[in-house]
């Protein structure tokens, strides 16, 4: 569950941001996952509670905005939605793609008050 | 504590976190707030606002990976990060090849557990130096542990470190270590299709050691379909075929490692 670990991180980052512009309390922390980014949705909300218990996030709500992968093709160059890490080309079915976007994950932006 | 980890459960054998630090733990990205919804900071405490961050969760943890790859390139060290699941010999296939190889570079071993240091002294039974990180709680190493490590092990010049990850075949796939490469090891009492409901993990090693071969005759392992399996997630993977305990394909492993070290090594 290493999920945990990146809910910590999130939350030092939060912290280095209060350092650099005060303010009093987080409403929202929105994060961008990528559909083949290193985190499950579900297990990031399931330890935020428990993450954020006492610390500057303590009461804010987690939004994850999801993020569709996509792939270039190295040989028809163009590029597709990706489901899988596996998936072959869908225009020539080249069986490597190049992933383009969706393999983040990033805090995206604070709401905070 | 050192504020970066935060893995308060997490020991380094021999180490205290309130040891003072070499390394700096402020790596900060440029934050530009007037790319935020407003097109304008807004100040003041009370005032509800937007604030753009874009930062990569990760980050932190990539500036520990990269400074270890810088001192492992000025150390001239091919650094290899063993990963798998539980079980599938890890730990015998490193006792065997440091055996192999027979003093040809020096060695040393960093090794990841939740608990006990079985590993390491296994490793070290063999004459080489190890040291082992518990991560208690923690279901994989970060760069920040590895660092650490490396800070006790006294790294030889060109040679080689291998780093047994926590057996997992999920979780350390996300965190970069500093290494060269990472080695996925599926042993042939997995399932072949282990790849694929995996991907994460074979996606990111360059390199597959299929162990257990010499058990090939008594289980129902498709080999063909196991390897078709990786080639489909990772068409770029170079796969082995070894065995820890009677060392069938250790020579094309050493190979491999050869072909890696000397490029990594500098003139003495």
């Amino acid at each position: 569950m290493h999920e945990v670990s990146l809910m910590e991180n999130i939350i030092a980052l939060v912290e280095d941001q209060r350092r650099l512009a005060p303010f009093g309390r987080v409403r929202v922390i929105r994060l961008q996952l990528g559909a083949l980014g290193p985190a499950e949705p579900d297990c990031l909300r399931f330890c935020f509670d428990a993450v954020a218990r006492g610390t500057i996030a303590e009461g804010a709500r987690l939004d994850i905005v999801m993020v569709a992968a996509q792939a270039r093709c190295p040989a028809c160059q163009r590029i597709a939605r990706m489901e899988d890490r596996f998936d072959a080309c869908p225009f020539c079915a080249h069986p490597e793609r190049h992933m383009i976007i969706g393999g983040e994950l990033r805090l995206a932006e604070l709401e905070v008050a | 504590m050192c504020a970066i980890c935060g893995c308060g459960d997490t020991t380094l054998a021999g180490h205290d976190h309130d040891a003072p630090h070499d390394h700096g733990h402020d790596n900060h990205a440029a934050m530009d707030y007037s790319r935020g919804p407003a097109g304008l900071h807004v100040t003041g405490l009370s005032q509800a606002r937007t604030i753009r961050i874009e930062r990569d969760i990760l980050e932190k943890n990539a500036a520990f990976a990269n400074a270890n790859r810088a001192r492992l390139r000025r150390q001239g060290t091919l650094a290899l990060n063993v990963v798998s699941s539980p079980g599938s010999g890890k730990t015998s296939l490193l006792v065997r090849i440091i055996t192999c190889l027979d003093k040809r570079w020096p060695i040393a071993v960093i090794e990841g557990d939740q608990q006990t240091s079985r590993d390491a002294d296994r490793i070290r039974a063999t004459g080489v130096k190890a040291m082992q990180i518990n991560t208690g709680k923690g279901c994989h190493l970060d760069a920040h542990m590895v660092g650490h490590a490396m800070d006790h092990l006294d790294l030889p010049a060109n040679g080689l470190l291998f780093i047994e990850n926590v057996g997992n075949l999920v979780c350390p796939a996300a965190f970069d270590l500093g290494e060269a490469h990472k080695i996925v090891v599926l042993s042939t009492t997995e399932g072949e299709d282990k790849p694929l409901k995996y991907p994460d993990m074979f996606a990111a090693s360059d390199l597959m050691l299929l162990n257990k071969s010499d058990l090939l005759p008594h289980l129902e392992f498709d080999v063909h379909a196991c390897l078709g399996a990786a080639r489909r997630v990772n068409p770029r993977i170079e796969i082995l075929i070894v065995s820890a305990r009677t060392g069938a394909g250790m020579e094309d492993f050493i190979a491999w490692i050869a072909a890696r070290a000397a490029p990594a090594s500098h003139p003495a």
